[in-house]
């Protein structure tokens, strides 16, 4: 019962915490983009329609990267290069990506209702450590893309707090005009953000389809990439606080399953409310953006 | 350059291109569809009348976009506060069978109005006491709203015999008639078009409107100029939130009459794209709002006789917003200046949509 809760927690923390670890490479170069969301949905469709076509995993997420990428680039000419409000281009971003693949879901699969199954990412267990019991199957027997976001924690940490790059990224976010006055290239740096959030915002798409349902539903990221917006914010813009922020709504979609498993006399429609609900409750005790870089969400015109 | 009128008409023909080649990609061809589209908007009498009842939602959550926008209040939850507004309504309407028709009206819709500004302001209070971002806020409450809808007509409003997951109908005394039955036209749409002048006015001929389209273009101006920003913020998302609410539950009393889930089919979602194609200005609402139900009442047509899902509706509301968003960056204008030289008689022009307040 623990253990398959705790399996639960990281299955339902992975696609968050992946898709807000490039949330915050773009916030920390000063972008915020609700366009996640939509670039989380094209990585989940993507990875679907492609593994299925070709019977190729590995396929399917270089798909889902392709999607990301591209959803996020076109947010990013508008974002970075048009300099429009950032807010009504990512709710744009994320309205045309449901649409679309909506649209070409019913046209590859049509309507008759039949599950689109595709076989599942291989787990990889670590060896002797996947034996020890609990913690074995809880942290060390799951597929590559686990494995993968949460060396990223470390390692996005690293980049941003003790690198060059990490320093430019973050100068592009807190004062873009000096940044760009040394000639570190804003623009250039909030598109590279862009991109390899792209990539891993897909690649968290893919996790849904890929790992998760094994099969596409129209909205099946369902707020996910919003929560992930959320995750940055309550993880104070530290890749460490979002792993933490990451697993409590990870618990919370656990926790959904369990209870209704259980079948409380709670209605189930709370316990659906709950990660969204526990969002809202979190962000208005910890207070709100004072730990954000001070560009956050201001397009830069160089003049 | 483009005028300001000619704009959002380039901005709409360049999306039916973009449309045309999904469309190509998609085996289908564009002329089929626009014509499908079009015969199922606009074919026949019937046809048309639908259009204006799909355009009323349409006109109250653009105009609660349009009102919040003007602040720099991103509310993309006005689908949250519609659903709220409808359930207040669907709550009270079964209730009201006693009372005389203009009093059982007038207390479904304040009930609608008052259900959405709590959900409105919420995230208004959120904003201005707890610094959380409204955009979140407005985001993470739709789900909660949608969640809301499902328990109460799965429990304590669903209907006596408990078969199916609806609320009890509204009493008869508390549905706005239909003028011309069999079509559903209603007095929604006049309510929503006198609420459009409404807006207008406030927002352009009170002083209220004037502090937060001050707060919109400079939050820190404002408050020089004496705005109380925190006390604005809360009265502006009440009021989008009123206007969403209202939206709901004039559904409730014209057309649906009971609650169900997936009452909005994303009303409040579409409505950021009527509310930029109408350039926020409230008065040019009503004839976005009704191009845009032209597309979803035309929608259906295009599936039954071309085979392409709705959902290409929602391809062309985000390919709208992307392209006027475009169209009106004042990037252009920095580069046309270095190419042509700076134009005084554009800049006194109608502010462009991309000079709306940044978050």
């Amino acid at each position: 019962m623990l253990e398959a809760f705790l399996v639960s927690v990281i299955t339902m923390a992975t696609p968050i915490l992946l898709a807000a670890l490039g949330e915050l490479l773009v916030e920390e170069s000063g972008v915020v983009n609700i366009g996640i969301e939509g670039a989380m949905l094209a990585g989940a469709f993507a990875a679907l329609a492609i593994a299925y076509f070709s019977g190729s995993t590995a396929l399917g997420l270089a798909g889902a990267i392709a999607a990301g990428v591209a959803i996020n680039a076109i947010f990013a000419i508008l974002v970075v290069n048009l300099a429009v409000n950032q807010v009504v281009t990512g709710t744009a971003v994320s309205i045309l990506a449901l649409g679309l693949t909506g649209v070409f879901y019913r046209k590859l699969f049509g309507v008759t209702g039949k599950a689109f199954m595709v076989t599942p990412i291989a787990k990889i267990p670590l060896g002797p450590l996947a034996r020890i019991p609990l913690l074995g199957p809880v942290l060390f027997d799951h597929n590559a893309l686990v494995y993968f976001t949460f060396i990223l924690v470390p390692a996005l940490w690293y980049l941003i707090a003790r690198t060059r790059y990490g320093l430019r990224l973050r100068a592009c976010g807190e004062r873009p005009e000096a940044a760009d006055a040394l000639g570190l290239g804003v623009i250039a740096t909030r598109w590279q953000a862009l991109i390899v959030s792209g990539a891993l915002t897909g690649l968290a798409g893919a996790f849904l389809t890929l790992a998760y349902a094994n099969t596409f539903v129209e909205n099946i990221s369902a707020g996910r990439g919003f929560v992930a917006l959320s995750v940055v914010i309550v993880g104070r813009w530290n890749s460490w606080g979002l792993a933490a922020a990451s697993l409590l709504f990870g618990a919370a979609m656990a926790l959904q399953f369990g209870l209704q498993a259980l079948g409380t006399v709670v209605p189930y429609q709370l316990f659906l409310a709950l990660p969204y609900a526990l969002t809202l409750v979190v962000l208005a005790g910890f207070g709100g953006q004072a730990a954000a870089p001070s560009a956050l969400g201001e397009p830069y015109r160089r003049q | 350059m483009l005028s300001a009128v000619a704009k959002p008409f380039a901005a709409l023909a360049l999306a039916a291109a973009l449309i045309s080649v999904v469309l190509a990609a998609l085996g289908a061809s564009p002329a089929g569809v626009f014509a499908a589209l079009g015969e199922g908007a606009f074919g026949s009498w019937y046809a048309c009348v639908d259009t204006i009842v799909k355009s009323t939602p349409l006109v109250f959550t653009g105009l609660a976009i349009s009102l919040a926008f003007s602040g720099a209040l991103w509310n993309i939850g006005a689908d949250g506060q519609l659903t709220i507004g409808a359930i207040a309504a669907g709550a009270v309407g079964p209730h009201l069978a006693d009372f005389p028709h203009s009093i059982a009206i007038v207390t479904i819709l304040a009930a609608g109005a008052l259900g959405g500004a709590a959900w409105g302001g919420l995230a208004g209070w959120l904003r201005a006491r707890r610094d959380v971002n409204e955009v979140i806020s407005t985001i993470m409450l739709n789900f909660v709203a949608v969640q809301a809808l499902s328990w109460v007509v799965h429990g304590p409003l669903m209907e006596p015999s408990r078969a199916y997951p609806t609320s009890s109908p509204i009493a008869s005394a508390a549905q706005l008639e239909f003028y011309f039955a069999p079509s559903r036209l209603n007095l929604g749409m006049l309510l929503a078009v006198a609420l459009a002048a409404a807006c207008y006015l406030l927002l352009f001929r009170t002083g209220t409107g004037f502090e937060l389209r001050a707060m919109g273009r400079n939050r820190r101006a404002a408050t020089f100029f004496g705005v109380r920003i925190p006390a604005l913020t809360v009265w502006a998302m009440a009021v989008s939130g009123a206007l969403a609410g209202l939206g709901g539950a004039v559904q409730v009393s014209a057309i649906s009459h009971r609650l169900y889930e997936k009452l909005s089919p994303g009303w409040g979602f579409e409505a950021i794209a009527v509310a930029l194609v109408a350039r926020l200005n409230p008065l040019a609402i009503v004839p976005a709002a009704l191009l845009f139900g032209a597309l979803d009442n035309g929608s259906q047509a295009m599936q039954r006789t071309q085979g392409i899902s709705p959902e290409l509706v929602q391809v062309i509301q985000g390919l709208v917003i992307l392209i006027i968003l475009a169209f009106d960056t004042p990037a252009w204008s920095g580069l046309r200046e270095q190419i042509f030289g700076a134009s005084s008689e554009e800049a006194a022009a109608v502010p462009p949509v991309a000079e709306m307040p940044d978050a």
